[in-house]
């Protein structure tokens, strides 16, 4: 099912490895030398408070943004030399990036399906549709889906080839949290069934505890802190991933130098 | 250059014709309504010029070429559009599509969709007002060559204007073919044109079509060396168009403009 090949090693590579990523606009910088791996059957929550960095980063891997120095290897393939075999692997879901409105629910899955190389398209589709309780709109224009709706196409879309790396752009935004819930467990039994990987950002600290393996807080471009959710707080004198999130926006250099 | 990609794109762009008659109906209403004044425009002047001169592929011909290669143009650069419209870009660039299989996509597109014009126009000029293609000869292929392939090259350099300086400035490229036409030399010959549009016209493929049209019904054969010529300029333009587009789209990696389209900088 996989159409990946490994970028020449023996070994398994690390699904996403990052090294010295930086991303400038003129003086200003975006991300500042960040380097993180994403393992196998692992969700890994990058964090922060808004300008941080997270989305810059996001695109840099998705390669939709070109960083300005670093490297991004996916399942071992260098993003930039071998951007389409990189990206046949990959597969992403943001609350700000909508399927085309004008096409159906089918549609956009199918035209998706082709682009990403799907085996078994159309058995594929119909898979996604039930597991995203999406049957009954498949006719139905995307746009006029509640956004509850679209936000489950998209992960439907993000599912459809199966990737070894799923990027999540604050995935769970506008979904009730029952809905929430049921689409958390779907990612996390996603991750945990095959070889994948995860990378997720989300502001609901409640879910990155509940769902991410590990965390990243990023701040001003620069990773500030590294480590298990559940853990993570207590070793930085706070009660709740919330606090430390609080401080990681607020006080971000007291924080550096612990 | 993966197949399975470029038809992605070409079925987008069918499922959004199909669904939708607004779509579907400029496909050939504006050229049809073109042949149809066209045609009683030339009836008229064929009943009031001198004997012997016969209007219809002197003028219909003319109009139905140039509306063939505004449709190709406008069929390239509709399919892009659209995805400037359901802002498309990072869904479609975050993918592993490539700049060629995105390209052709929006190409053959245009094929289809132009090719509904034409038909339609060879049909109405034809059946209505009698226009025959068959005094063109063979030369009728490089000609539609030339249209088509200049068409694909400005429909390409219109979307990069429109990737490159954000969606308000498609008012800038639908005009496009009307600024071309008057070198183009669509209603008379290159001669009445001042000395200096004559150098740009050189450098207009279609100008070399209309050229030959306007030998071919005058009893003079084509001019093998010409089309040759329009055809070689054409396949240039279509190679520096895609050069523009692929640079174009870098550039928008590069300052992250694919990312976030709809913030329109020029910077």
């Amino acid at each position: 099912m996989f159409n990946c090949h490994f970028g020449g090693t023996v070994t398994m590579p690390n699904v996403l490895s990052v090294e010295n990523l930086s991303k400038k606009y003129g003086d200003t910088i975006a991300v500042d030398g960040i380097s993180f791996d994403v393992e196998r059957n692992e969700i890994v929550g990058l964090l922060g408070p808004n300008g941080a960095g997270k989305t810059t980063t996001i695109n840099m891997v998705l390669s939709v943004l070109e960083p300005t120095s670093g490297s991004i290897h996916i399942e071992g393939i260098d993003v930039a030399r071998q951007r389409s075999q990189a990206l046949d692997c990959t597969n992403f879901a943001a609350v700000y990036a909508p399927l085309p409105g004008n096409l159906t629910v089918y549609q956009n899955l199918h035209v998706f399906g082709l682009i990403y190389g799907v085996r078994h398209l159309p058995d594929r589709i119909e898979s996604v549709l039930e597991q995203f309780e999406l049957r009954r709109f498949r006719n139905f224009k995307s746009g006029v889906l509640s956004s509850g709706e679209q936000t489950r196409l998209c992960l439907a879309k993000a599912m459809l080839n199966q990737p070894q790396l799923l990027l999540l752009d604050e995935p769970t935004a506008s979904l009730d949290p029952a809905t929430a819930r049921d689409i958390r467990t779907k990612i996390r039994e996603f991750a945990m069934r095959g070889l994948c990987g995860v990378l997720w950002t989300s502001h609901n600290m409640y879910e990155v505890e509940h769902v991410c393996d590990r965390v990243l807080f990023l701040s001003h471009g620069k990773i500030l802190l590294e480590g298990d959710p559940k853990t993570l707080p207590r070793e930085h004198g706070k009660s709740t991933l919330e606090e430390l999130f609080i401080a990681v926006a607020r006080e971000p250099l007291a924080l550096e130098r612990v | 250059m993966s197949l399975n990609r470029t038809f992605a794109i070409v079925l987008r762009q069918f499922y959004l014709v199909r669904g939708s008659p607004a779509r579907v109906l400029p496909l050939f209403a504006w050229v049809g309504i073109d042949m149809v004044l066209w045609g009683f425009i030339t009836r008229y002047l064929n009943a009031v010029s001198s004997a012997g001169f016969d209007f219809v592929p002197v003028l219909l011909g003319a109009v139905l070429l140039w509306d063939f290669f505004t449709r190709v143009m406008h069929g390239v650069t509709i399919a892009f559009m659209e995805d400037v419209w359901s802002r498309n870009f990072l869904n479609l660039f975050a993918t592993p599509l490539a700049i060629s299989d995105y390209v052709a996509g929006l190409v053959v597109s245009s094929i289809g969709t132009s090719s509904v014009g034409l038909i339609v126009m060879l049909f109405l000029a034809s059946a209505i007002f009698g226009l025959s293609f068959v005094g063109y000869g063979v030369a009728i292929i490089p000609f539609l060559l030339v249209l088509f392939l200049f068409g694909v090259a400005l429909g390409i350099v219109g979307a990069a204007i429109v990737l490159r300086f954000g969606p308000a400035t498609e008012w800038f490229i639908w005009p496009i073919p009307a600024l071309v036409s008057p070198f183009a030399g669509v209603f008379y010959p290159l001669a009445t044109l001042p000395t200096w549009m004559q150098y740009f016209s050189r450098i207009v493929p279609p100008s070399y079509v209309f050229e030959n049209v306007r030998a071919i019904i005058s009893g003079h054969p084509p001019s093998v060396n010409a089309l040759i010529w329009s055809v070689v300029l054409a396949v240039i333009y279509v190679l520096l168009a895609c050069w523009v587009f692929t640079g174009v789209y870098r550039h928008s990696v590069r300052t992250g403009l694919v990312a976030r389209y709809s913030a329109e900088t020029v910077s």
